[in-house]
């Protein structure tokens, strides 16, 4: 009784209502992209990207600008670069997606060190990479952007359902039955982008990666068809979310790591569900 | 007209050339069988024919209305699907991708056409099964069920037996020459010249130069064909 009184108290807050919203959308569009990018193998690019989208951050700090403006389209910039080199031979993907994270995380926290006008620049940074409070400071604006964008991704996704399960599964065979699987993995980066800068606010830039790979990979466990896979993925991730916020909300943790390790313990009772489900 | 017709083709990569004046047509009904040694141009040749990489010189030309993006092909397996979460039928359904234009979603009819297909492969009670948790006969009956979705006149197939036991290989060779005998133009690269001899109406041997083209009778006979036969460990 006393948790849900405490909760519903927390909820006249216009704060606390925003962080839901924002967490759900962003946690079902991570959920519906991560299926795809851990099946193609691109769970290090979602990776990486969220360091490129560390370094633009700092970058718009440094020059007083608003995050979303810098962040969004150098993100969705590097995506394509990463995904044209991983095709490529002359670096290899796996080493060219390091460079490339560890590089703008490097020159991130540099700019922010050296030009930063504020106080608590290791406050700042941790801000940034951990979203420890972003969350709960969304204004009403980001709470819209949030909204639209998460809707341009669900409507993307369900267009391009069927086109993307056929890049996904075998992109050989969709290749040569006339689909376009360039443009299509260059969506599926772009989409990718957006969804890593939106969720920077929910996790921060080191834990995204948390927020795509585990519904996707804890859904697998369980399920054996495509559609089942995404939709399960979705309501994970959901739920992961709320359980998250709820509990960072009563008891003053990280909101960030509280996601990821809601995250952690329903991949583990997936995995031993599965198991279990394999013996019977 | 025939289906497919190369007249004068050169492939390679980068402009290097690795198989020069490649001449040779594909009628409808045929069954060609592509064989050759190892990096001999099999696979760039195949990849030339569905379009996914440009002839060094030549032309290659489809007949009989055939388009691009309409022959079937059924690819090597890859690490990729190995572990994925797709049922029988979604994999099947996205062998008709092709017809579906700009629409977004598979209409009655195709999802007709695809129930039809694995009927006649007899993978109907498959429909529902996890991809991963078949056997490797039954994934390639699977991928070739999709491959069918994808054409009404021409597969390609790339080393469709690789990897299986011989009781699966022989039938699904058999299978292959049931589909080729209801109409399909059937194009097979493999490594295996004794059952090319035994299932296909024509053979295209490639290496450096392209060292035959005809029936199986005529291969039988020729210089090419024995020699590859003995290196294969074989005393015909």
């Amino acid at each position: 009784m006393n948790i849900i009184e405490s909760l519903s108290s927390y909820f006249s807050y216009t704060f606390v209502r925003y962080a839901l919203i924002a967490g759900v959308l962003i946690a079902l569009c991570a959920a519906l992209l991560g299926v795809s990018l851990v099946l193609k193998r691109y769970s290090m690019i979602g990776d990486g990207l969220s360091h490129v989208a560390f370094g633009a951050i700092a970058v718009a700090a440094v020059c007083g600008t608003a995050p979303m403006t810098v962040a969004l389209p150098v993100t969705i910039a590097a995506a394509i670069l990463l995904l044209g080199l991983n095709s490529s031979t002359k670096i290899k993907g796996d080493a060219a997606i390091a460079m490339i994270s560890v590089g703008t995380l490097a020159l991130g926290y540099l700019l922010l060190n050296v030009f930063s006008t504020s106080s608590n620049v290791s406050g700042d940074v941790c801000t940034t990479l951990f979203g420890s409070t972003s969350i709960l400071t969304l204004s009403k604006t980001d709470v819209i952007l949030c909204l639209a964008l998460t809707a341009v991704v669900i409507l993307v996704f369900i267009l391009f359902y069927n086109r993307i399960f056929a890049v996904t599964f075998d992109e050989a065979f969709a290749c040569a039955t006339g689909t376009n699987t360039k443009a299509y993995n260059t969506l599926i980066a772009v989409v990718t982008a957006v969804v890593i800068v939106l969720a920077m606010n929910l996790v921060g830039a080191l834990l995204i990666s948390a927020l795509i790979i585990f519904p996707a990979l804890s859904a697998m466990r369980l399920f054996k068809s495509f559609r089942s896979v995404i939709i399960s993925s979705a309501i994970i991730s959901v739920a992961c979310a709320v359980a998250g916020i709820f509990i960072a909300i009563l008891y003053g943790t990280p909101v960030g790591s509280t996601i990821v390790a809601a995250d952690i313990v329903s991949f583990i009772f997936c995995f031993i569900a599965g198991k279990i489900a394999k013996k019977s | 007209m025939a289906l497919i017709n190369v007249s004068g083709v050169s492939l390679g990569y980068e402009g290097k050339a690795i198989v020069t004046d490649l001449n040779f047509s594909v009628g409808k009904g045929d069954y060609l069988c592509i064989v050759g040694e190892n990096g001999s141009g099999k696979s760039t040749l195949m990849k030339t024919l569905l379009g996914q990489k440009s002839v060094v010189a030549g032309k290659i030309e489809f007949g009989d209305g055939l388009r691009q993006n309409e022959i079937g092909y059924l690819p090597q397996q890859t690490e990729v699907q190995k572990d994925f979460p797709a049922s029988v039928k979604e994999i099947i359904l996205s062998g008709c991708l092709n017809g579906c234009g700009i629409k977004p979603f598979y209409s009655k009819a195709q999802k007709k056409q695809a129930a039809d297909i694995m009927k006649r492969l007899g993978i109907t009670d498959l429909s529902d099964k996890c991809y991963r948790e078949l056997s490797g006969g039954q994934q390639q009956r699977v991928l070739l069920a999709r491959a069918l979705c994808a054409t009404k006149k021409l597969l390609i197939l790339d080393e469709p037996v690789a990897g299986l036991d011989p009781v699966v290989t022989k039938n699904l060779y058999h299978l292959i020459t049931e589909i080729n005998k209801e109409g399909i133009t059937v194009i097979m690269v493999s490594h295996d010249i004794h059952a090319a001899i035994e299932f296909a109406s024509h053979i295209l041997h490639i290496g450096n130069k392209p060292l035959f083209f005809g029936t199986k009778e005529d291969y039988k006979n020729s210089d090419g064909c024995h020699c590859f036969i003995c290196d294969g460990g074989c005393d015909e």
